[in-house]
């Protein structure tokens, strides 16, 4: 057995980190963790330091063990590191041994010491910082849920002080978040009193890992990707929703509609400009996207990877009826039941291709919450200038934690573009109007809105085969020349996407890192570790697809003369490398993958060793997982 | 068998009060068998718009797959058309209702593709209330897949090919009833003279009205022992009460005699009128009509007629209070919060 204080002297001798190191909470889900850890993270933020956090959750109400990951960086690295924490706050008994073992060496471990630990539980080479949370809570109340709940404030005010954070601001901070429930003020600042005051008087404060104010947020904002999705649609005048619930797309629909509900009442008669409906099913969701979006209303759904299966179908129908609307797919790791709550990047190529026949889908790739609200607004504008469904990829990483991003911005003089629709006095003045003429020769045709005209710009809209004054034909030359239509329409397509990033040096670099979505937060460090082994990087982000000719014109600059290009991903299968060879014709052994698929956020350390080891030893057509 | 639709107009057809013959009304040259009963469907439908002097681009047709689905080709040229995914078209009129509620939406659909693949969709859909007319052109079986037996024929019928229906049918009027759809009425495309009055009751009713209607197929339902064939329905059809619907602003003519009968306002102001021929029959009791279905069942036979009518029943919009300018026509200004607000969200993430 071991008592409470363990700090020997060897091991506080840990060198001293400021402002830059991990601190991961290892909580039973349902128990009021998240709360608590959310308010660590925004005290670290709003000590100026950059913040990012990771919820790594089961798919589960009660019960099971759950983490949170907070990564601290004065140097702005804000995707994962890898490898093991500075501290970590072992709240779950279930989980302990593995949390234990992930204290990085000469790191701390805060634990509740009220049962003490079993001497097997013990490693030489951490520190252990017992405090009996439990006993404190026991004493200090008597309901049953408050022992619980405050436990979690408890530890918040102990970090405070073994991490030397603001205390002042951190009470600030309650006040801020209870806003509205002032009740709730007075106990949780008593909570966080008894851990700030148990552990200035046990425990050596601050520990060798600590904070320090600092003024490096700039503009930026603390927040997720579904509210930035949610907040987009919002701006982007997106009226009808048709949706069912599924992790982690959920909060997309959540956060709409509560903003919404703020934003969007008609003020003259207090009515809503806006109709959401959770339907049946994901079938449902998208066919409600669809009917609004063929009715000139604009229109999305948001589902993940399970949802976009039962949407293939309805996905071929808007692609050949060329309807405008949005589909934000959150992607997660796999099949219905496992890991849904776990991110990946998986569903490239369902997305891309969906649906039965010669299907291709346009897609658009936001790395950040800011880009989530940009894309999500600039996506209905989009949809309808083709006429056509818009994907927006985003993954469970970026829809559901909070990432540190450029605030939302928007420009009041941007209006609207609802693209190619024929209004009544416009279809008097067309002499013959037939809805697939390609009277602008881009593939985009003409579209008339029900009700417009009495007389002019009907058409019975269908999913087989059409002439170009939409009459039924089962004539192979008509099918044709709608279908090189479709594809010319497709290529017209990137004129209106959003252009890939590139950052090069007139000098090209002897490795180019190709990337998209959420495997773009640990490049800065990944490049900042490969400088120090003396390789430099090129590194090129795509935002969106069809592929702009820049990315084939990178490609093809940086896999000449013994240089490597390595495309970034986080799915088992290398599918955005499978798309840019399909679709841009690129010799496969020009690309190297780095792939990362356990359901976790992909690390800059990983990152890094893959492309050690391929340069090391080339394994072309290898997937390195 | 015609393919060229004729351009022939008597020079005095009769026109309604939009000046419009019924002509106006009509659609492309139909493809269904000769004899089909969905063409004298569509015939009601073109009539029923006509009188009732409906702005033909200001409806919205939709569909599923099937037979049933095309029909919408052939009635009302000057409307815009949906002919959309097998058993899905419950959710698309749902969205393009959500985006116009101004627009009269008609929806065709059949047994295949309510009773069966969209069976889900259809239940959902009289749940949400949606303001629409669901007609369902119900023959006991898959017409364009050349006759398999459909949910809604009969447990022991035969199709023509000599395959027994082997499971309990689904009487898609009972579920409308179940799921609280404010007007429920079943009919008999063979029966023009009551069906007419229906679909205008339906059109003019706000909420969800569903109609099913008997609509034999001559080429795979029609043989002896079908129960969906022309010769069966007219020997073992019967209703618990006539109805007759009397236009707004117009003078109460009808065929029912006014003094045995009951006058039910609809939305719109206009009047149907309903005279009872079965004493338990209340156009107000959706349990009453369930089990009078159930009981004509039991008993061999076939109830028509209006079974259900909820006068001032709701739609999706009045549950959602959804501003009466149609979602479609709000512009930015009405849709975009602006920079200004956005200012304060950011500051709701520092």
């Amino acid at each position: 057995m071991t008592d409470n204080l363990t700090i020997s002297d060897d091991k506080s001798s840990t060198e001293l980190l400021i402002n830059e190191f991990v601190v991961r909470f290892a909580n039973t889900n349902g128990t009021g963790s998240a709360s608590a850890n959310n308010m660590f993270a925004k005290a670290i933020l709003r000590m100026g330091i950059p913040v990012s956090a990771k919820n790594i959750f089961p798919s589960n109400i009660q019960g099971m063990p759950t983490w949170y990951e907070v990564r601290i960086s004065q140097k702005n690295y804000l995707g994962r590191r890898g490898g093991k924490a500075e501290l970590v706050v072992a709240m779950n008994a279930q989980s302990l041994s593995d949390d234990i073992n992930i204290v990085k060496e000469g790191g701390y471990l805060l634990y509740d010491s009220s049962r003490a630990l079993p001497d097997s539980q013990i490693r030489s080479e951490i520190n252990y910082l017992g405090m009996p949370i439990s006993n404190i809570c026991l004493k200090e109340y008597s309901d049953p849920r408050q022992r619980q709940l405050f436990k979690n404030v408890i530890y918040v005010g102990a970090l405070a002080a073994l991490l030397s954070m603001d205390f002042t601001l951190l009470k600030a901070l309650v006040r801020d978040q209870f806003k509205g429930k002032e009740k709730l003020i007075t106990p949780n600042i008593y909570a966080l009193e008894l851990g700030y005051q148990y552990a200035n008087k046990h425990f050596i404060c601050p520990l060798a890992i600590k904070v320090e104010s600092r003024d490096l947020i700039n503009n930026r904002i603390l927040v997720d990707g579904n509210t930035g999705v949610g907040l987009g649609a919002v701006y982007g005048g997106a009226t009808v929703v048709g949706w069912y619930p599924i992790t982690p797309s959920t909060s997309v629909i959540e956060k709409f509609a509560s903003y919404c509900h703020r934003l969007r009442i008609d003020p003259a008669s207090g009515k809503k400009n806006y109709a959401i409906v959770q339907v049946e099913d994901e079938l449902a969701a998208i066919g409600v996207a669809i009917g609004a979006g063929w009715n000139g209303a604009r229109a999305f759904t948001a589902t993940s990877g399970p949802g976009v299966s039962l949407m293939a179908e309805f996905l071929g129908l808007a692609y050949f009826t060329e309807i405008p609307m949005v589909l934000v797919n959150v992607q997660r790791s796999g099949p219905s039941t496992g890991m849904p709550t776990r991110t990946q990047q998986s569903d490239i190529l369902a997305c891309a291709y969906a649906s039965h026949g010669d299907t291709k889908q346009v897609l658009l790739f936001p790395d950040s919450p800011s880009e989530c609200f940009d894309f999500s607004a600039q996506a209905f504008d989009i949809a309808e200038q083709l006429q056509t469904p818009v994907i927006i990829m985003s993954d469970l990483d970026l829809g559901m934690n909070d990432h540190l991003t450029e605030e939302f911005s928007w420009q009041d003089d941007k209006r609207y573009d609802k693209g190619k629709v024929l209004t009544a006095e416009q279809l008097d003045e067309v002499e013959v109007f037939g809805r697939y003429i390609d009277v602008d020769d881009d593939g985009i045709c003409y579209r008339t809105l029900p009700g417009t005209h009495p007389d002019k710009g009907a058409f019975f809209n269908r999913g087989t085969s059409r002439n170009r004054f939409a009459g039924y034909t089962e004539k192979s030359a008509d099918y044709v020349d709608n279908m090189e239509r479709l594809t010319k329409k497709f290529y017209s397509a990137i004129h209106f996407l959003p252009k890939p990033e590139i950052q090069q040096g007139k000098k090209k670099a002897p490795i180019a890192l190709v990337y998209f979505g959420t495997s773009s937060h640990p490049i800065a460090e990944a490049i900042d570790q490969l400088q120090e082994q003396g390789l430099a990087t090129d590194t090129l982000r795509i935002k969106a697809f069809p592929f702009h000719l820049q990315i084939e014109q990178f490609i093809d600059e940086h896999s000449l003369n013994n240089k490597k290009v390595f495309v970034i991903e986080q799915n088992r299968d290398a599918q955005m490398k499978s798309l840019l060879v399909n679709e841009l014709q690129i010799d496969p052994n020009k690309l190297t993958s780095v792939l990362n698929f356990d359901g976790l956020p992909i690390t800059s350390g990983f990152i890094v060793q893959t492309v050690l080891a391929q340069l090391a030893s080339p394994q072309l057509n290898t997937k390195v997982g | 068998m015609s393919f060229i639709k004729s351009t022939f107009r008597h020079p005095r057809l009769p026109v309604n009060d939009l000046g419009l013959t019924y002509r106006d009304y009509e659609g492309a040259l139909s493809t269904l068998c000769a004899g089909c009963g969905h063409d004298s469907l569509t015939a009601a439908i073109i009539q029923a718009c006509h009188e009732l002097s409906i702005e033909p681009h200001k409806v919205a047709k939709m569909s599923g797959i099937g037979c049933s689905s095309k029909a919408p080709n052939y009635f009302l040229n000057k409307a815009h058309g949906f002919n959309s995914v097998h058993g899905r078209m419950p959710s698309v009129a749902t969205g393009a209702n959500l985006a116009n509620q101004e627009l009269l939406y008609l929806a065709m659909s059949g047994d295949g593709d309510s009773a069966s693949i969209g069976f889900g969709q259809f239940a959902h859909v009289v749940r949400r209330q949606l303001n629409m007319v669901y007609m369902v052109a119900n023959n006991g079986v898959y017409g364009l897949t050349k006759g398999q037996l459909a949910a809604t024929a009969d447990r022991g019928v035969k199709n023509k090919g000599g395959d027994v229906s082997l499971f309990n049918d689904i009487d898609l009027c009972v579920t409308a009833l179940q799921l609280g759809a404010s007007f429920v009425a079943r009919s008999f495309s063979g029966d023009k003279k009551k069906l007419v009055p229906l679909i205008k009751a339906a059109i003019s009713h706000k909420g969800f009205a569903f109609i099913d209607i008997i609509s034999p197929c001559v080429t795979f339902n029609n043989h002896a022992g079908s129960t969906r064939s022309y010769d069966y329905v007219h020997d073992h059809i019967t209703t618990g009460a006539v109805a007759d619907f009397v236009p707004v602003k117009t003078e109460i003519t009808s065929d029912i005699d006014s003094g045995e009968c009951e006058d039910v306002c609809l939305h719109d102001g206009s009047i149907m009128r309903i005279q009872k021929l079965d004493e338990n029959y209340a156009s107000t009791n959706a349990s009453q009509a369930i089990m009078d279905i159930e009981r004509h069942k039991q008993d061999g036979k076939i109830l028509t007629g209006l079974f259900y009518l909820e006068p001032t029943a709701s739609d999706f919009h009045e549950i959602n209070d959804t501003n009466d300018m149609p979602l479609n026509q709000l512009d930015q200004d009405a849709l975009c919060p602006g920079s200004r607000v956005l200012t304060s969200i950011n500051e709701s993430f520092r």
